[in-house]
């Protein structure tokens, strides 16, 4: 039924382009005037139309499900859902759903049957109903357009009050997004603070977010302190910067004053390749060669190296920062004015000592910038902590250890059959919050020493 | 400062001075150049030893071991008239047996040569039969897979040598692969598998095939989201937009975006789109909504720096012969922008290829055994299928697993390079 909505929708758009262009192009031919190109008569049509019946199917389509469920729910013989809390529901009306979409395990009791064969009726009925609302609505707005034809009319005035509206819609898009990312981060994790006291997620020592199945069970609260996970997840970042700052500068230096211009030609596009594997791939290198490279090289100097070690995360997202710091490094070092190489050179310094005395420090602000974006994107990193850091919360800085970071818990609480009514869940959503709060003030801490440092040349 | 030194000492100049010290200047500079090409060589040595390992774990998936043989369907285990009932499992152990000369041996011996076939015999046969259903009671030609042990033994993975106990597969068994070996039924074709099949427990059956769909549909409504979507944003704040705080706030918030964790994108599509939309878990339609709010900052940001790059003459010229800004914008600036536009578009996509986070928490890590036809059905993307290879225990995976990185890494290699052919074809420089 959406599709045939969506079908009729386009019909309809080129029907009226087609229908007010003809009407345009018959009063030209009579030899009048028109204000605008017949062109855009057509096009005012189709797009008057076409952009708030969309709207209207969008909002039809993302209410409708919601609607429909409650109407179901609502429907369902009195007394069946006394006493159920809110995971129960939820239950029955996914039953109810898989019974509707002819998933039947079992005998279902015949109420939920009659329950799906409701649902299945009323999503037939809004199917038709869409449908029939966009060609009563299409038409409407056609008919419109096309008694609007007339020589003095501002058609073009119009379609491109239209287009800038769209192009103002599609950049609010960017505010809208991370508007819905704050709500989103916002309101569940008011839920899991309406549970959990803020103190105790701020400053608790613990971090077990396992759930009790039964009220008697003992020792299974939860704790959800955070302090051992945002630990994990610094050893881990200092263990990458530790691999991504000397590697990446000392490139950078390299590349920007001594490289011939071959070897540049050649290294700027490798560590560009470095740059644009997928961190997955990168997950798997950490758990296939370094972590038992690793292991192995513990063993032999007499170690106790953990198979899920800091080290191999560490590493790995170290070579994965290396591109990000030697361009940013590279892009600061050749913005230094060229009259201060000049200078330098020309006092008679040598071309390392006009590197390390000249240009790295004016360069620094920049550079800062960049690897403080580095820490803000290891940080946020999540598919090689995933698949090669640990899953236990432990409070040790010992980088052989396994160590957890707050991406990897968000992962592993959210990951398989979520409900949004437990603590275990919502603790993931305050995590990604704090994530959020952490790597937005680091970047725009960044950005701003970035945008300082440039004023200061200008 | 001069010093007075007696006559028959050597005089120590000025000069010798500077030439001692320039040896240890220019010393140091080789310091510094030495340090700044073995950093350079990690970095290759990084990349070199992360391919080189991939391609050596990942080549022997591309082929598969096969077993061709002979299976005699006994309309005693098939019963013609209910052909999808029969006990394929079984023909296809009895016939193997019988060429292995155990028609008179014990049942359970007989049905130890079971380990060797892969579970894939018994519904390729099954497939085979129900198309056709004259077969049962005739002795066919088929060539199956092996179990996964015994095509890791054929690959060498496994060694002969070790102890039997710590082996997965046992003498006698060895003994038998061997003779089917000999007899010129073992062979080793190309694993086509891995791209026709989906995804299977058993991973001498697991293909990308799901997950290839799955991705193809997350791209492509990613695609016709983010690119109308971004291409208006960047024309609106390039061209038209004023200079005011409302501009500056919403391009504050383009540049935050495009540094947001991938995760946090994760967590808004579930609790946004999945939790109160109510959009269905697993789905490539849903990936592909996340994906395309994580491309639109990039998106946009090229196309901004596209339509920069096209010179003022051009709208002066447009201005002049008296066409509206509008008209200005979308005849003659947008068109001279596509390349520009769509480099850094595909150059996006590249990106949301190998993106991985967010789809984990929208549940596209599903076991999924068939490919999704629509993209509101259930399915896995590449890398989600990566992942869930890397998580699998069993050792046939591990190959598996480097097979589909290099498969992901092709499609990013030839998207990227077709990005790469687009700018230097296209490109005016003006």
């Amino acid at each position: 039924m959406t599709g045939l909505a969506f079908t009729l929708l386009l019909l309809a758009a080129i029907a009226g382009y087609v229908w007010n262009r003809r009407a345009a192009s018959a009063i030209r031919a009579d030899g009048t005037a028109l204000h605008s190109l017949a062109n855009y008569h057509g096009l005012y049509s189709a797009l008057g139309m076409a952009v708030p019946v969309l709207t209207v199917i969008l909002i039809w389509l993302s209410l409708q499900g919601v609607v429909i469920d409650r109407v179901v729910m609502g429907g369902l013989p009195d007394g069946t859902l006394v006493g159920m809390g809110g995971g129960e529901r939820q239950l029955v009306l996914a039953e109810i759903q898989s019974i509707a979409a002819g998933q039947i395990f079992g005998t279902p009791e015949p109420w939920k049957t009659a329950a799906a064969e409701r649902l299945g009726s009323l999503r037939a009925a809004s199917g038709w109903l869409l449908v029939a609302v966009v060609a009563g609505l299409a038409a409407l707005f056609l008919w419109r357009a096309r008694a609007r034809v007339a020589a003095p009319f501002r058609a073009r005035h119009r379609v491109e009050a239209i287009v800038s509206g769209l192009m103002i819609f599609c950049s609010v898009v960017a505010i809208l997004t991370t508007g819905g990312i704050i709500a989103a981060l916002l309101f569940e994790s008011l839920r899991f603070f309406s549970m959990v006291p803020v103190s105790e997620f701020l400053f608790g020592a613990n971090w077990e977010p396992q759930i009790p199945l039964r009220a008697d069970q003992v020792a299974a609260e939860g704790a959800f302190g955070w302090l051992p996970v945002i630990l994990g997840t610094l050893v881990i970042t200092v263990v990458a910067l530790v691999v991504a700052v000397p590697v990446g500068l000392m490139s950078a230096i390299y590349l920007n004053e001594f490289a011939p211009r071959v070897v540049r030609s050649v290294a700027k596009p490798v560590l560009e390749v470095l740059a644009g594997v997928p961190t997955v791939v990168y997950g798997f290198f950490a758990i296939l060669v370094v972590a038992p490279a690793l292991r192995d090289a513990g063993t032999g100097i007499g170690l106790d190296v953990s198979p899920n070690t800091a080290l191999a995360a560490g590493g790995v997202m170290g070579i994965m920062l290396i591109p990000f710091i030697s361009s940013f490094a590279d892009d600061a070092l050749s913005a230094v004015p060229r009259a201060l190489r000049d200078g330098a050179l020309a006092l008679g310094a040598t071309r390392a000592e006009t590197m390390l005395n000249v240009l790295f420090p004016a360069a620094i602000p920049g550079i800062v910038g960049g690897v403080l974006l580095a820490v803000s994107r290891a940080i946020g990193e999540t598919m090689i902590v995933v698949m090669a850091a640990g899953l236990m919360a432990r409070m040790t800085i010992n980088p052989l250890d396994s160590v957890t970071t707050v991406t990897v818990q968000i992962v592993t609480l959210l990951i398989g059959d979520t409900s949004f009514d437990n603590p275990k869940t919502l603790a993931a959503f305050a995590l990604g919050l704090m994530l959020f709060i952490v790597t937005l003030a680091i970047n725009v801490l960044a950005l701003r020493i970035v945008r300082k440092y440039r004023e200061a040349y200008d | 400062m001069t010093d007075i030194t007696p006559a028959d000492r050597p005089v120590r100049t000025a000069t010798d001075a500077v030439r001692a010290s320039i040896a240890r200047r220019k010393r140091k500079q080789s310091i510094l150049k030495g340090l700044g090409m073995a950093a350079i060589g990690f970095a290759f040595l990084m990349l070199a030893i992360l391919v080189g390992s991939l391609l050596a774990s990942g080549y022997k998936a591309f082929t598969q071991t096969h077993l061709t043989y002979e299976v005699f369907l006994d309309p005693e285990e098939i019963d013609p008239e209910r052909p999808d009932r029969g006990d394929y499992d079984d023909a296809a152990e009895a016939s193997l047996a019988n060429l292995l000369g155990l028609d008179g041996a014990e049942r359970a011996d007989r049905r130890a040569v079971h380990d060797l076939l892969s579970d894939g015999a018994q519904f390729q046969l099954r497939d085979m039969v129900l198309a056709d259903p004259a077969l049962v009671g005739r002795t066919i030609e088929v060539t199956v897979p092996v179990a996964d042990p015994f095509d890791q033994f054929a690959k060498g993975l496994i060694d002969r040598e070790t102890p039997e106990r710590n082996r997965r597969v046992n003498d006698q068994e060895i003994a038998w692969f061997d003779a089917l070996d000999a007899a010129g039924a073992i062979s080793q074709p190309l694993n086509t598998g891995l791209i026709t099949n989906a995804d299977s427990r058993f991973p001498e059956l697991a293909g990308l095939k799901g997950a290839l769909i799955g991705s193809a549909w997350a791209l492509l409504v990613c695609f016709l989201i983010a690119f109308p979507l971004g291409i208006g944003a960047a024309i609106y704040l390039e061209e038209f937009a004023p200079r005011n705080r409302m501009s500056d706030f919403i391009e504050v918030n383009i540049n935050n975006l495009a540094a947001v964790p991938s995760v946090v994108f994760g967590l808004l599509a579930l609790a946004v789109f999945i939790g109160w939309f109510g959009m269905p878990r697993s789905a490539p339609f849903v990936g592909g909504l996340t994906l395309a709010l994580m491309t639109m900052p990039t998106i946009i940001i090229a196309t901004r720096a596209a339509l920069k790059a096209v010179p003022p003459s051009i709208r002066e010229a447009a201005l002049g012969i008296g066409a509206s800004k509008h008209q200005v914008v979308f005849h003659h600036v947008l068109p001279l922008a596509m390349p520009g536009i769509l480099t850094g578009t595909i150059i996006g996509l590249a990106q949301a290829l190998g993106e991985t986070a967010p789809l984990l928490l929208i549940g596209m890590n599903a076991f999924i055994t068939s490919a999704p036809s629509t993209p509101f059905d259930s399915a896995t993307a590449l890398p989600t299928q990566i992942f869930i290879w890397a998580d699998s225990p069993e050792r046939g995976f591990v190959s598996r697993t480097s097979a589909a990185i290099l498969v992901l890494l092709a499609f990013l290699i030839t998207m990227n390079a077709i990005a790469i052919f687009l700018r230097s074809k296209f490109e005016r420089r003006w």
